[in-house]
Parts: C-alpha cells; structure tokens; sequence
C-alpha cells in the first residue's frame, strides 16, 4: 500500500448526500479480476453521456460537461468533498480502487459508511470526518475560489485552508501507523499467529461443530 | 454490572487480542466467497507465498455473474465467464468445505445456500466480500460484508482487524397485519431512521413481531440492516433457529447437538443490557411499502403520495427530493397506485427463498400479468429452492400467469449478467437497492414484498395487496 504522510491538494466538491458505490463504480466493471484500472470509470453514469462498458478506452467518450470531474478547474484533484453517508451500499472495494486509481488521496465528509469507510484505509486513501459545518464551509470556499486547495498533514492530523485557518481530525492510532508506513496490515496480524492459533485450539475445544 | 448484549456477547467470544485503542483482531468462524470480490485477493495470497489458514471456514459459489436461463450455452460473456472461471480455479488450489461451481444441482446465492446446508450456525462470526452479508444475522450469528483487503486478511489469518460497533435495538412489538411481511418491516424501519441511522451500529432486532417472524423472514429483515447502514443485523435465536436448522448437513449431530443447542440458549440480550439507542415500531402501525425514489430511506407506504419537494423546508433535502423525482421520472403528488410498471423481478439474496415464491405464488395463482407488463422474472435463490418450488407446482403458477422461471442467481437485483433494465425502463421489485442504475443503466427501481410485486405484475401498477 502507497504511505500517505500529507498533502497539498486541489479539492473537489461533489455536492449531493448518499452517494453509493454502484454510482462510484457501476457493477459492470466488477467484472474485472486485477485491483487496478478504475480511474477512468469511476461515477461512469454521472460522468459519461454513453454507456460504459469494462475496457473501454475513455479518452474519446461523451462527457456530461456539467458534471464537476469534468470541469477544467477541478483537473488534477487529489480531495474530494463530499457530503452525509458517502460510500454507502455495496461493499465493493473497486470503490476506493477507483477513487486512489483516479487520483484522489483524500475524502472529506460528515459522515461515511462503515464499510467503504474501512476500505479507504487498506487502499492509502484518508477518510476524514468533518462537522456539517465545517463541510458547509469547505464547500462555499470551493465555490468562491478557483485552485482551491487544502492541505492536509496526517501526523498532526490537521486540514489547514488557504487562509491558514485548521480543524483537526480523528484518527485510531492502529490506522494511522498503518497509513502513515503504508504497512501491509496481513504482515502485522501473522506477527500475532501464535496467539490466533491458541484462540483457536480453545474455541475448537468449546465448540467442536464450528470446525465440521 | 449491566448485562451484556448479544452482540457484546458473539464479540466478545471471538476476541484475539485488544489494542489499547480498542482495535482488536476478531477470529472468523465461516467465510462465504463469491467471484466478484475474491480474484484480487486470492491474487495477493499468491504474490505473497501466503496458503488460506483454514479452508474448512471457506464456503463459495459463483452467483453474481452467472446467468438465469440458456445454461446449455455456458455463460456467454467472455469477462463474466473469465471471473467465474478464476472463482474455479482459486477454489481449485487453495481449497473449501463447500463448493458449487456453475450449474452445479445445489449452486445459488451465496446468502442463500449458507443457511441452507447449515454453514451458517448461531454464535458464529461470519463474513464475505459482500454487504448483505448481515443476511446470517437472522441465526444470531455476528455476520457482515468486508471488503477485498480483508477477505485476504480473513483467507491469510482466519482473522479481521476491527473495532467494537455501538449497539443499537430495533424493537417491534405487536402483530403484523395480513399482506404485511418482513421486507415491509425492513423498509419502514429504514424510512424511519434513514439509510444512516444505523451507521456505526449493529442493530439487533428484537420484539414480539420479530421472534413472530419465520427464519426465512429474519433473513430477510437481518439482508436490509446494511439498507439502514447497519453493517450486522442479529436476531437471537431461539427454538425456531434450532428446528430450521436440525438435520442440516453441517449442523451439529447427536451429544454435540445438545451441547450446541445449550450455548445457543444463552445467546440473547440480558434484561439489563444496554444498548447505545433504541427505536421502536408498532408492527400494527406498518402497511405494505414501496420505495419511490433512489434510496432505500425513500419509501411510502402504499397508500401514500410521492412527495412533493415544494413542502420540504431543508435545502439539501429538496434537492435530494427533485433529483430522485427525475431520475425516477415521477411527478410529485402522484398516488403510489398509479404508478405503472413495465418490468417486475422477484429474487435476489432478500426475497428468493421458498417462502417467498409461495408468497408470489399465492398471488399470482389463477391470474394473467398486465399486458402492459413486459417481463415478470422469477429467480429462485438456489437449486434446492428451486426443486422444492418445482415440487410444489410453484413453477407452473408463475408460468401459467406469464411469468419467467428462471435458474438461480443474483440476477437483476444488480444486473451482471444479461438480466437487466433498459434505460428509462421501471420495475417492481424485491431486491433490496433502488439506486441509480443498480439494475441497468437509466433503470427505475421500486422496492416491494414478494406479494406487492407479483400483484403489481397481474395489475400492471403498484396495488395495496390488502384489498387485492
């Protein structure tokens, strides 16, 4: 997994409540068996005016100009603000896949589902919740001001504006040194194989039938 | 002291070890596989060198890519028949205690064919690289989606990395009318605390109406916990659980039988557990449901009106309201009995179960579909089911009425395999998302029981299965 330590990154916002994942990536492109290559379909339906189908090339395919990925000043975007429940419905990691493979590093919210919540986490993508109020104002700022950009630092765990002004953000300790070292969490958990195997012989003793 | 919920209760069972923070590693009891969300994974065991640590926890099938009729031409799109093929063939080097492969006589939906052979048993965590996951929660087992990372981790260490969820009780007491089923229980306790309420929690669903409900209409309430943002549902079993599940191929025999049915017992709230929130329905007050917009929390009962967005005072809201109203191409204030439909599907992991074809059955007995009705799909949940609704003459009821039988699958409650929506297209069904195109690109979903989309189909629009 790509570390992530900070950023100094364009934001941009997407400005509707309970985005799903089959509208972050539409299950056409589930079909895929590799981890990468999302990017170019990520919100196919909102971004594109056709239908897209897995493998198809993206450069020459009708855009819905009006949609805010295709508009020239948020280009290069590494945040994306959002807004209540992002992430929500299936539990699809192709999700977040498309979304890092995209270029975004950082997701701002009110809230997220638990479990593309999770998924950003294993992928090098932060997930930052933020009060209403303050999205409210990440997303008026956006509006007011072209190459609008937020920086965000994860060892402090700060959002810092143009104008210098910072909310702080929470964070587990366990996740943030995973993301920070970008650490393969699987490699940490079989550190801890002689105690999983104890559980085991215990819990196999208690209750035999679970290992049929 | 207060006492424990049964969620504290299956948590606490299957703790490794505790961080400081909280974050602890939980022992994974079953592992259900499906071949969307497993290639990467399987993948990353073997750049790694890494073995699955228990492929006796495994249990996989292929259902979502698979196709519901011509199983004679094998499945025709090559990226489809690709995945699928790759599910084969993980299964093949890294093992499971059950496998069916494609039009295997017992193959079907992953969420159905666990209960089914009694891989999924009360006290068991439970997991898989899908949302509805939380379907296993109706045996009071603690069972919910990951993603692909972590059917790795799970694959790698029999284990996931995960922090304590708060626990919220859904409560409904009373008796449910006729006509009013567990997916209509779902759906209100959905438009009631939104697709967020249940974010952070797993809800345990408690009350007379709900130890009233069958097994089969626990799974189905447990499937749509992730509908409210829950990702566990759990009800706690009790003798119900224990005789759906005597006799089940892989339910504990003889003196373990006993020994398990004891433990199982114990597997209930304490009267003095707390739980971090508590909602309360009064099942009498529940009517037939329908969804009308582009999220599962925009739901009606039957006899309402879509809304109107010059009434809602909350900017956001309004435009959330305006933005479903034209996808879903309605005007505001319309009876939801006036809506048409053009196409009706009844399956998927929510309402494919043997109950629920006799229920469409039951209604569908006797009468026509709509003329105006363009395709009725019935797709049983799994092989068994299948037969026993064959056995029952179910088929020949949903034909003689004009419906399709189809072949096991998930279908069109996500549309990857040819079963679809046409843009613009809408469609009655039992499925449990309503999202912009889940089921076809430019697809108009409503959400319904089994019952209210079999009448829709005879009536040709939405119908109060009450007075039907």
């Amino acid at each position: 997994m790509k570390p992530f330590t900070s950023l100094d990154g364009l934001v941009c916002p997407l400005d509707r409540a309970n985005v799903d994942t089959d509208a972050i990536i539409p299950k056409q492109f589930l079909k895929s068996i590799k981890r990468s290559g999302f990017g170019p379909y990520l919100f196919d339906e909102w971004r594109y005016a056709d239908v897209g189908e897995p493998g198809m090339d993206c450069t020459n395919r009708p855009l819905k100009k009006d949609f805010v990925l295709n508009q020239k000043r948020y280009q290069g975007a590494q945040v994306l603000l959002a807004r209540d429940n992002f992430g929500c419905g299936s539990s699809r990691e192709h999700a977040p896949w498309a979304i890092e493979d995209y270029g975004f590093r950082v997701i701002i919210a009110p809230s997220f589902a638990d479990i593309f919540f999770g998924n950003c986490y294993k992928n090098g993508i932060l997930p930052i919740v933020a009060s209403a109020e303050i999205v409210d104002q990440l997303f008026r700022e956006c509006a007011a001001q072209k190459d609008y950009k937020l920086r965000v630092d994860l060892e402090t765990q700060t959002v810092r504006n143009p104008a210098g002004e910072w909310f702080s953000f929470d964070i587990t300790p366990h996740r943030k040194h995973c993301l920070l070292n970008g650490l393969d969490e699987i490699g940490l958990t079989l550190q801890h194989a002689d105690e999983i195997k104890a559980f085991e012989a215990k819990h196999k003793a208690a209750q035999p039938w679970l290992f049929a | 002291m207060a006492g424990k919920t049964l969620y504290d209760k299956l948590w606490e069972s299957h703790v490794v070890r505790e961080e400081a923070d909280g974050t602890c590693l939980l022992y994974i009891d079953r592992h259900l596989m499906h071949e969307v969300t497993s290639p990467q994974a399987f993948e990353g065991l073997r750049l790694a060198g890494r073995k699955a640590w228990r492929k006796d926890s495994i249990v996989a099938n292929p259902d979502h890519n698979t196709p519901t009729n011509h199983w004679d031409r094998g499945i025709e799109d090559p990226i489809s028949r690709l995945q699928v093929e790759t599910l084969d063939a993980n299964i093949k080097d890294f093992g499971a205690l059950v496998y069916f492969p494609f039009k295997h006589a017992n193959q079907g939906i992953i969420h159905v064919i666990g209960p089914e052979n009694g891989t999924t048993l009360p006290g068991m965590t439970v997991v898989c690289g899908d949302s509805h996951t939380s379907t296993h929660g109706a045996f009071g087992a603690l069972a919910h989606g990951i993603g692909t990372s972590e059917v790795e981790h799970v694959l790698a260490t029999q284990t996931l990395v995960a922090k304590r969820s708060r626990r919220m009780l859904v409560k409904v007491e009373g008796s449910l009318s006729a006509g009013v089923t567990a997916k209509d229980v779902a759906l209100a306790i959905i438009g009631k605390i939104g697709t967020a309420g249940g974010t952070g929690f797993a809800i345990e669903f408690g009350g007379s109406a709900i130890r009233g409900l069958s097994i089969e209409g626990r799974m189905t309430l447990c499937n749509m916990a992730i509908e409210a943002g829950a990702r566990a549902g759990i009800v706690a079993p009790d003798e119900k659980t224990f005789e759906y599940l005597k006799g089940k191929q892989f339910a504990p025999k003889g003196a373990d039988w006993d020994k398990a049915v004891a433990y199982w017992k114990t597997l209930q709230s304490d009267a003095d557990a707390k739980f971090d929130a508590v909602v309360e329905l009064d099942a009498a007050q529940i009517e037939p449901q329908v969804t009308w917009g582009t999220s599962p929390e925009q739901v009606l009962a039957v006899g309402g009106r879509v809304p109107n967005p010059a009434k809602e005072a909350d900017a956001q809201k309004r435009a959330g309201i305006e933005r479903a109203l034209q996808y879903m191409g309605l005007k505001a204030d319309t009876p939801i009995t006036e809506i048409n439909v053009d196409k009706v599907f009844i399956g998927s992991c929510t309402n494919s179960r043997i109950e629920d074809l006799r229920a469409a059955a039951k209604v569908a007995k006797g009468r026509k579909k709509a003329a105006s009705v363009r395709q009725v799909l019935v797709v049983p949940g799994s092989g068994i089911v299948k037969r026993q609704a064959e056995a029952e003459g179910l088929d020949q009821v949903f034909i003689d009425a004009g419906f399709e039988w189809r072949e096991p699958g998930c279908s069109m409650c996500l549309a990857m395999n040819a079963d679809r929506l046409a843009a613009g297209e809408r469609c009655a069904s039992t499925s449990n998302r309503n999202f912009e195109g889940r089921q076809g690109a430019g697809g108009r979903t409503h959400l319904v029981s089994p019952e209210m989309a079999a009448a829709a189909a005879i009536a040709g629009h939405f119908v109060d299965i009450r007075s039907f």
